[in-house]
């Protein structure tokens, strides 16, 4: 950012402060956009935090995909299973914030780009530091909001993996965004204070530094302005949070994905995060005669059939499906085996761990690990059936494990084994 | 430099603490993050801030200006085309590739449905913005006249 060669004296094009010309430019307008997104990116990073934290990566190294973390792992603690729409709940306001900030962050943006173009490049020290500050506070925003767009629509064209990407991302902005808080939000909160109560701008008679010194006449006020970005985040917002119910209300998620109408019809119609196919499952792998779950535990290792899990005592449980791409569904009726019962079966009375593994042969999360409260929980369930229908290839037939608050990717479908003890 | 005079050069020590304590953060973290291929994931995070500052931006920047500039004597108008450009542009540039289709046969083949409307649906909720506009307009015309003169 701070690149000019020559502090040139006769400051031409976008260096010259009469470039800009917007009558929209001011504190005021850049105070309240600031403001917003002081509040609205706290929330983002709190409960992206809190997403990692539910994938429990201190548990089982399959579980993490940051395994490098450090001591940006300091608050990590064991997600509860209580209440079981947590990960819904914050995952959802997660992608769904996120999106309604993006016309916030790009009028933020907009009304500081001049500063952009300051000359000298730096006048002291701390100020050629306060803008190699802001390159990692404008570049690690854009590059959280870039990179969490694309993972939500599949589109995995940045550089590596999503969750190394968007988690140290994260904390790269967080800590220029910090910075940016502690030097910045007491000037805006005090610039929207003094003019709520002069009523006027620039009520201390000093010049506005933000406005342009010659603006062209306006077009629309400042008031104005600020309705559309408001009406901006209102339609991103009317258009991405149905995807997180079933029914009508999903209907209304016109362009999120998993959004519009369901896969299908019927008891296994909701959404699906993997289908089968995509997943590399066989028919042939999981038919009655050939597909067997392995449990494993202190006494040994039994082998059941579907049969022999169907002649367990059955539990249901109503859970939905909260996905780390912010769509969930309602809540779905489940029907299995207890697994604090399977875990019962080879020797395991009391809480423990539980490794997962899937016949899927593709996906960042085949092996899945889950933690002695998530086993112990009696809703924590291997489901066999869905709604009271038998689950179907791509909801994880013939088997597939379904926990309270668990992220959609710790429950995992088309089990082949569970391993019972410390991981 | 002169060491004279060390105020200017140096700048506010309090905000030289808080960058400093920043920048170890985004180091600490950085470090990590550079982990991979560093060149193109450094390129990603300063190109983001390089795409929107020297190209979005003026884009759209010189879009709204040539609006302006054609509406002429009739500035008030700008609005009822402004308004809902800006929103259609903006969900274009959210979705962009669920509408452009680039992501459509991955999309079918991971979550088992169909990825084909997002373009329609985006072309109709763009229709709804600017007949919802046109209305608005023609009804302000109609039965008050006055608001468009009144209106800088």
């Amino acid at each position: 950012m701070a690149r000019s060669l020559l502090p040139a004296p006769d400051a031409r094009g976008p260096f010259s402060p009469g470039f800009w010309r917007s009558p929209l430019r001011g504190t005021w307008f850049t105070s309240v956009l600031g403001v917003v997104l002081l509040a609205g990116v706290t929330v983002l990073f709190v409960t992206g935090l809190l997403s990692y934290a539910a994938y429990n990566p201190d548990l089982s190294p399959v579980n993490d995909k940051t395994p490098d973390k450090g001591i940006l792992g300091f608050y990590l603690f064991s997600w509860p299973t209580d209440p079981p729409w947590l990960y819904r709940l914050t995952q959802g306001v997660h992608v769904t914030l996120g999106l309604a900030l993006v016309p916030v962050l790009l009028a933020k943006l907009w009304s500081v780009v001049p500063r952009l173009f300051t000359l000298p490049p730096a006048r002291s020290l701390t100020h050629a530091l306060e803008r190699i500050s802001l390159l990692l506070l404008v570049g690690g925003a854009l590059f959280e909001f870039v990179t969490g767009i694309l993972n939500v629509q599949l589109d995995y064209v940045f550089p590596g993996s999503f969750y190394p990407l968007h988690f140290y991302g994260a904390w790269v902005f967080f800590g220029a965004f910090l910075a940016h808080a502690v030097l910045k939000a007491p000037v805006a909160f005090r610039n929207l204070r003094r003019m709520r109560e002069g009523g006027e701008e620039r009520a201390d008679g000093q010049a506005d530094e933000l406005a342009a010194p010659r603006p062209d006449p306006p077009t629309v006020s400042r008031r104005g302005a600020l309705g559309l970005v408001g009406g901006g985040s209102l339609l991103l917002l009317a258009t991405s949070a149905g995807r997180s119910f079933d029914g009508p209300l999903r209907q209304t998620a016109v362009l999120t994905p998993h959004g519009g109408p369901e896969p299908g019809g019927g008891p296994n119609g909701f959404q699906i995060n993997k289908t089968a196919a995509y997943a590399g499952i066989r028919a042939d792998e999981t038919g009655e005669e050939a597909w067997r779950l392995a449990v494993t535990g202190r006494s040994g290792t039994v082998r059941l059939s579907r049969a022999d899990l169907l002649g367990l005592p059955l539990h249901s449980a109503a859970l939905p499906i909260a996905c780390v791409e912010g769509w969930s569904t309602s809540d779905q009726w489940w029907r299995g085996v207890r697994l604090r019962d399977l875990a019962a079966l080879v020797g395991h009375d009391g809480p423990v761990d539980v490794f997962v593994e899937s016949l899927q042969r593709r996906g960042a999360f085949r092996h899945a690990a889950l933690r002695a409260n998530q086993v112990g929980d009696p809703r924590s369930l291997l489901a066999l059936s869905v709604n009271g229908e038998e689950l179907t290839p791509d909801h994880g037939h013939p088997a597939r494990i379904i926990v309270p608050a668990a992220p959609g990717v710790l429950n995992t479908k088309w089990v082949a084994r569970l391993t019972f003890g410390a991981l | 430099m002169p060491h004279r005079t060390p105020r200017p050069v140096l700048g506010s020590p309090f905000h030289l603490l808080v960058l400093l304590c920043s920048f170890a953060l985004c180091a600490y973290a950085g470090m990590r993050l550079l982990d991979g291929d560093p060149f193109l994931i450094a390129l990603w995070f300063v190109g983001a801030a390089l795409v929107h500052d020297l190209v979005l931006l003026p884009l759209y920047a010189v879009a709204d200006r040539a609006l302006v500039k054609g509406a002429g004597r009739r500035r008030s108008w700008v609005t009822y085309v402004r308004v809902p450009a800006a929103l259609s542009g903006l969900l274009l540039l959210v979705w962009f590739p669920l509408i452009s289709g680039r992501v459509s046969e991955r999309y079918e083949g991971v979550a088992g449905q169909s990825a084909a409307g997002y373009p329609a649906r985006w072309l109709i909720v763009t229709a709804v913005l600017f007949g919802g506009s046109a209305v608005v307009f023609a009804v302000r015309v109609r039965w008050g006249r006055a608001v468009g003169a009144g209106e800088g």
